[in-house]
């Protein structure tokens, strides 16, 4: 049986007949995610690149329309699955905003540190990744050290390493279990012990520089016309920060620096990251501090779940539980968007409803797609082992960008 | 304030503006969102395009509401464009000469909702696959229809 190829390229026939066409992905092993880019070749210079992605399309957007909205939290955990924090907080705010709830002020701050915590987890295993394909395998080591402390102590809080599921509509699933902020203490402390490691091996690092200083650079206006944002764009020298421009969560009541780069090549993408882990620290420090007391879910029965203990012995509670969970949080009508600044950038919800239990759109924003339309302009005149270099630095996560 | 200046600034140029949730919402028609995204791009510096997606209304006779967000690196603001188009509807202009993003977007847009984009001429599918039949975020497309590119395997 033949099949036919799943994308047409515009480059499968080059002018030029010393030009070669490549195809690398989407399964490649120097690739960290499932992507093509199918590369018109002049000796080892990039000619023309086609980026193509959607080899982990699985239909967010139209699953969530047949599920009620407390049923869609597993399904943003897989959106960008090294921070699957950010993705529920971004959620669970938009459909917040809809039905109007105010959050508890602890929910507010636990939220705002996971959120730090899961940044920093996020910016680690993008590094790490990135570094490792350049050859820098101790500094690899060192990463992924640091990110298996987070996730396990994550585990502890959420019962998963990486898929957490831990936010419900208008709170939390459940409270810090003891001793949790004093083992955040000892993490934070063997994260700046390894991370000063870190900056001695590749900061001025010969062959880490020949790698990635002045390759894939780009402009401020550049970055901005192909739809860039996060710490890509902030690497141009942009200080454009959802987080200080329009602060959700606690963030106006933190102190904390927006890191930009100068001249938007993947050193600075990669010294952006390391300084945003430094401010994440801080901001979690913060955090810690001032994190008030209190429920960490609204007392709204219309929305929250009760308590299992009282699921299970009281006969109102039994009735309450089955309610939401079959029917679902009834949310009015309206459309809102609003957006989160994920880890890769801005992180946006458009939702839709029509005052039923299912999201009548949802729509996600979804740094990594922006990133990857944009990709192509980042490897045009670079060499073909750039590709390896820039697309690491770009961080796409497969499960954000193919929805 | 940036929207307000905005809104009587561009009077005219828009059928309709409203809030939602604090961002500001301005109602299109089709041959008013060009001249109106060049206006925002040139004046008001909203020069990052964030999304553009379709919402289908199936029981309408203009079927989808077409939402642009864009986003203006000077006031830091963010607003929304929402126009309604037929089904059929090909005229609907492009914004990829303002914006490169626009590229991915549309194409998305495309394969999901069936809408065409006038003078657009890549189009691919970019998150489905050449062949694949129907547009799945459409109301009507079953949720359940499956159109695998390789048999399953016995």
């Amino acid at each position: 049986m033949d099949y036919k190829s799943p994308v047409s390229s515009p480059l499968e026939h080059t002018a030029d007949p010393n030009h070669v066409v490549v195809n690398v992905g989407p399964s490649h092993p120097a690739t960290h995610g499932t992507i093509q880019v199918i590369a018109e070749l002049d000796g080892e210079t990039v000619i023309k690149a086609d980026v193509h992605c959607g080899y982990l399309h699985r239909g967010f957007e139209k699953e969530a329309e047949h599920h009620t909205y407390h049923k869609v939290i597993p399904y943003t955990d897989r959106l960008n699955y090294c921070s699957a924090l950010n993705n529920n907080f971004a959620y669970a705010e938009t459909v917040e905003k809809l039905l109007g709830v105010e959050l508890t002020p602890r929910c507010i701050w636990l939220r705002t540190l996971l959120s730090e915590y899961n940044r920093l987890a996020d910016h680690v295993c993008c590094l790490a990744a990135t570094v490792m394909e350049l050859g820098a395998m101790t500094a690899f080591l060192y990463m992924m050290t640091i990110r298996d402390y987070i996730f396990e102590h994550l585990n502890h809080l959420t019962g998963a390493r990486l898929t957490y599921s831990y936010v419900r509509i208008g709170g939390l699933a459940n409270d810090l279990p003891e001793g949790w902020l004093e083992r955040l203490e000892e993490i934070l402390k063997f994260y700046e012990d390894y991370i000063e490691r870190i900056h001695g091996l590749l900061d001025r690092n010969r062959i880490f520089i020949d790698r990635t200083r002045g390759v894939g650079a780009m402009t401020p206006e550049h970055a901005l016309n192909w739809g860039y944002t996060g710490p890509i764009l902030r690497s141009t020298g942009l200080d454009i920060d959802l987080r200080k421009d329009s602060p959700y969560l606690a963030y106006d009541q933190l102190e904390f620096d927006v890191p930009v780069g100068i001249q938007g090549d993947n050193y600075d993408r990669y010294y952006v990251r390391m300084r945003e882990m430094d401010e994440s620290v801080s901001m979690i420090r913060q955090c810690m501090k001032q994190l008030p007391g209190g429920p960490v879910s609204v007392a709204n029965p219309g929305v929250t779940l009760p308590a299992k203990d009282k699921v299970y012995t009281q006969i109102h509670s039994l009735i309450h539980h089955f309610k939401l969970v079959s029917d679902g949080v009834k949310v009015p009508s309206g459309e809102v968007y609003t957006a989160h600044e994920a880890p890769n950038g801005e992180l946006g919800f458009y939702l839709v409803s029509d005052g039923g239990s299912r999201p009548y759109k949802l729509h996600v924003r979804s740094p990594s797609f922006a990133h990857m339309g944009g990709m192509h302009t980042l490897l045009e005149g670079y060499q073909l082992a750039d590709i390896i270099a820039t697309f690491g630095s770009m961080n796409m996560i497969g499960g954000e960008c193919d929805r | 304030m940036v929207y307000e200046k905005l809104k009587s600034e561009l009077t005219g140029q828009y059928q309709r503006a409203w809030d939602s949730f604090g961002m500001l919402v301005l109602d299109v028609s089709l041959e008013q969102l060009l001249p109106l995204v060049n206006r925002l791009k040139d004046d008001f510096s909203f020069d990052l395009l964030l999304d553009i997606t379709a919402v289908d209304y199936p029981e309408r006779e203009l079927r989808f509401d077409l939402v642009y967000h864009l986003f203006s690196s000077e006031s830091r603001k963010r607003i929304r464009l929402k126009l309604c188009i037929a089904e059929d509807e090909s005229q609907v202009p492009t914004v990829t000469r303002l914006y490169g993003s626009a590229n991915y977007l549309e194409r998305e847009v495309h394969e999901m909702y069936g809408v065409r984009f006038a003078d657009n001429d890549d189009l691919r599918p970019i998150l489905l696959y050449e062949g694949f039949e129907g547009h799945p975020l459409r109301k009507d497309y079953p949720m359940d229809l499956e159109q695998p590119l390789v048999d399953y395997r016995k």
